[in-house]
């Protein structure tokens, strides 16, 4: 078994490619009042929206850039393009967008997915979502899926009695970049009661450099609803950086039950800043499944508030970090009543120099007893140049609590190569069968669909580096 | 088949294997003995390429006249060599048909492939629950072996080389195993390393090769395996 080769990076990136640039509208570059008016007015939005975000572009001047996870140094906000509309209008159909667009969904697979294993749609490009479609038969029972613009104009009250509630603002830096200039995002509304059994599915596209993509989603699940949510995002390989900051509020009532599963993997040139949250109310039941295997730099930790008596919350989360990769990724669970419950299970590889992180709180507030904590993080590290750490903070302030917490730290192994290749196997399949099994118990949380692509992405990314 | 010469190995500084040649027959079965850190295992790890054993550059391991010296193990294995392991790996989230329809190279279609696992396992014993599970996680020490004879039958090896397939194995998966073997036995040529005179009671061997400190002290046949249990190995080295 000789040494692996010196890496190389030019790995397929098999969602490289971009499109040209035949949009309807390109703020200019570069983010101030002005623009953040520009893109208020586009869109018509009632003035307190107007207002919120004028006051949440002053927040943003104010806070200083997070000094902790990864380097954010290189991000300079003069040279972002903030919003761009690509298309006049939301198309009904696929075939009504435009072919270069039409083409960048039928590379990834949507319009395929979409007859085969899901309940609506909702594909955005740049700064809009260009086509959305939902499940007959959800609509009749009175399942919401849309776009966030869409959902203010139709829906002006539920907007504002969710919207910033969670996740306000002044939360962090990029929550109130997001929310002074956002676009697209999905709103998802689960009635009472209704359980949506198929996925509903946001694929988010960057095709311009230097952009900066904003989206906004809020999905509420009324009391005993269920949804899974799915989304997916890619973008083209560009020397110079964009940026992808979201903000995500979940709201799961009581016994209701949300799962929000990410296969995040944008190219090496997009910094992902995400802020993600769910409130649970009484038995509510709130999963994330994070998956980040793209961007140059991820900072995301998705939390669960645990609110109400016997609610749930569970971040299953996978992270890979190849050559210059940082994954600052982890989860946050607050219990504020009796009987909560919470799990945590992150597997985390490093290959190349890439570097993860797990970051994660918990949480325990005075009064919620009988509670439970359940925290493992396990770390793969591939070869010698690469890291992993752990920050796990834990603030306890009740004394009838379980908690456990386990962490593991494992090198690849010569000895297990060695078996397999023993058997036949190439060094390249040895090193993903062995990634790929040590990530199977939050893979196989995934879609079948997403596993497979999910497998796929990491035999791409174990193959690309060996020469 | 398989022809060794002047093999001297080390494992670091440490030279394991002196001075060993010997030739291996298609279609025979072959016994290795010998005293514990005689070189038995490094003998097997050298032939199947264990990047760990470095093998002097004027040792020579040929297989069907093919010089493998400087092959990696997957090489290797593609010829037709297999090591079933003295301590199989567990590996988490790693399921044996996994590993087998990877190892195949989709020269059989998974379907049939299955088909093939079952009808081994069955015949092994081996319950079918754990073709599904992790790879040896959690398996006993005869299960475990059971799981390395059914990927080198499945994967239709030609030289099997068995490290201590009888260890920790009780006495009814040993039968099972051997029985196994010996049913399995036509176009294959086994080496069986081991300690014990049991297995050889189901697999009678061609030869015996008995190594003590990194050499090839003594070659015999079958009753050579009967003359170390009674007067053991040092006054069957001193003959």
């Amino acid at each position: 078994m000789s040494k692996p080769a010196a890496p190389n990076v030019d790995f397929e990136y098999r969602y490289g490619f971009s499109m040209p640039q035949n949009y309807t509208f390109k703020a200019r570059k570069g983010l101030d009042r002005d623009v953040v008016i520009s893109i208020s007015k586009m869109k018509n939005e009632p003035e307190w929206m107007t207002e919120y975000r004028l006051k949440a572009y002053d927040i943003f001047l104010k806070k200083p850039m997070p000094t902790w996870g990864g380097d954010l140094s290189r991000i300079n906000f003069d040279e972002i393009y903030y919003y761009i509309k690509p298309v006049k209008e939301q198309a009904a159909t696929w075939e009504d967008l435009p072919k270069e667009i039409k083409e960048t969904y039928d590379r990834i697979g949507i319009p395929e997915a979409e007859k085969k294993y899901l309940a609506g749609v909702s594909a955005q490009y740049e700064s809009e979502v260009v086509y959305e479609s939902i499940n007959k038969e959800l609509d009749k029972l009175g399942v919401i899926f849309c776009d966030m613009d869409t959902a203010l104009r139709k829906y002006p009250e539920i907007v504002k009695e969710y919207f910033g509630k969670l996740i306000p603002a002044h939360d962090n830096k990029f929550a109130a970049l997001n929310s002074a200039v956002w676009s697209g995002g999905s709103f998802v509304y689960v009635p009472k009661g209704v359980h949506v059994t198929l996925p509903l599915q946001a694929y988010f596209r960057i095709n311009a450099e230097k952009f900066g993509q904003f989206e906004r989603t809020l999905i509420i699940a009324e009391p005993g609803s269920q949804v899974h949510y799915v989304e997916g995002c890619t973008a083209p390989i560009y020397t110079t950086d964009s940026l992808h900051s979201a903000v995500v509020e979940i709201y799961v009532k009581e016994d209701a039950r949300v799962r929000y599963t990410t296969v995040q993997n944008w190219s090496k040139n997009v910094y992902n800043l995400v802020t993600k949250r769910a409130k649970a109310e009484a038995r509510g039941f709130m999963e994330w499944i994070d998956c980040n295997i793209g961007s140059q730099l991820t900072m995301k930790y998705p939390s669960v508030y645990l609110m109400g008596e016997g609610a749930r919350g569970e971040v299953l989360s996978i992270a890979f970090a190849g050559k210059d990769q940082v994954q600052d990724a982890g989860a946050k669970m607050l219990h504020f009543a009796p009987n909560t419950s919470s799990r945590i299970v992150s597997k985390s590889i490093s290959k190349d120099g890439g570097r993860t992180s797990y970051r994660g709180l918990i949480q325990v507030f005075p009064g919620a007893t009988n509670s439970n904590v359940y925290v493992s993080c396990d770390a793969l590290i591939l070869d010698e140049e690469s890291r992993s750490d752990t920050y796990p903070y834990m603030k306890i302030k009740e004394s009838d609590v379980s908690i456990q917490h386990e962490a593991t730290v494992e090198k690849l192994g010569e000895e297990k190569l060695f078996y397999l290749m023993s058997r036949g196997l190439s060094k390249v399949d040895a090193e993903g069968l062995l990634v790929n099994g040590f990530i199977d118990p939050v893979a196989r949380e995934i879609p079948l669909e997403y596993s497979i692509e999910l497998n796929r992405l990491i035999n791409l990314e174990m193959a690309g580096s060996v020469g | 088949m398989l022809k060794i010469k002047d093999l001297k190995v080390n494992v670091g500084d440490k030279q394991i294997l002196k001075n060993i040649s010997y030739t291996f027959e298609k279609n025979k079965v072959y016994a290795v003995m010998g005293p514990n850190g005689s070189g038995k295992s490094t003998l097997a790890y050298s032939i199947m390429g264990h990047p760990g054993y470095t093998v002097d550059p004027s040792s020579q391991i040929l297989f069907e006249d093919e010089q493998i010296t400087e092959l990696e193990a997957n090489k290797r294995a593609e010829l037709g060599i297999f090591l079933s392991f003295q301590s199989p790996l567990s590996l988490a989230g790693v399921r044996v048909y996994q590993l087998i329809q990877l190892a195949s190279k989709g020269k059989i279609d998974p379907l049939t492939l299955r088909k093939k696992v079952q009808a081994i396992a069955k015949e092994l014993k081996i319950n079918e629950e754990l073709l599904s599970r992790s790879l040896n996680e959690g398996a006993s020490g005869g299960e475990k072996k059971k799981m390395e004879v059914l990927q080198a039958t499945a994967l239709d090896k030609k030289l099997i080389i068995f490290d201590e397939v009888d260890t920790g194995v009780d006495v009814d998966a040993l039968k099972t195993i051997s029985q196994f073997l010996h049913n399995h036995k036509e176009g294959k040529t086994y080496i069986i390393i081991t300690h014990y005179n049991r297995i050889l009671h189901y697999l009678k061997p061609d030869n015996i090769l008995v190594i003590a400190q990194g050499e090839l002290k003594k070659v015999g046949d079958h009753t050579l395996a009967d003359e170390i249990e009674k007067n053991g190995y040092e006054n069957v080295i001193k003959d």
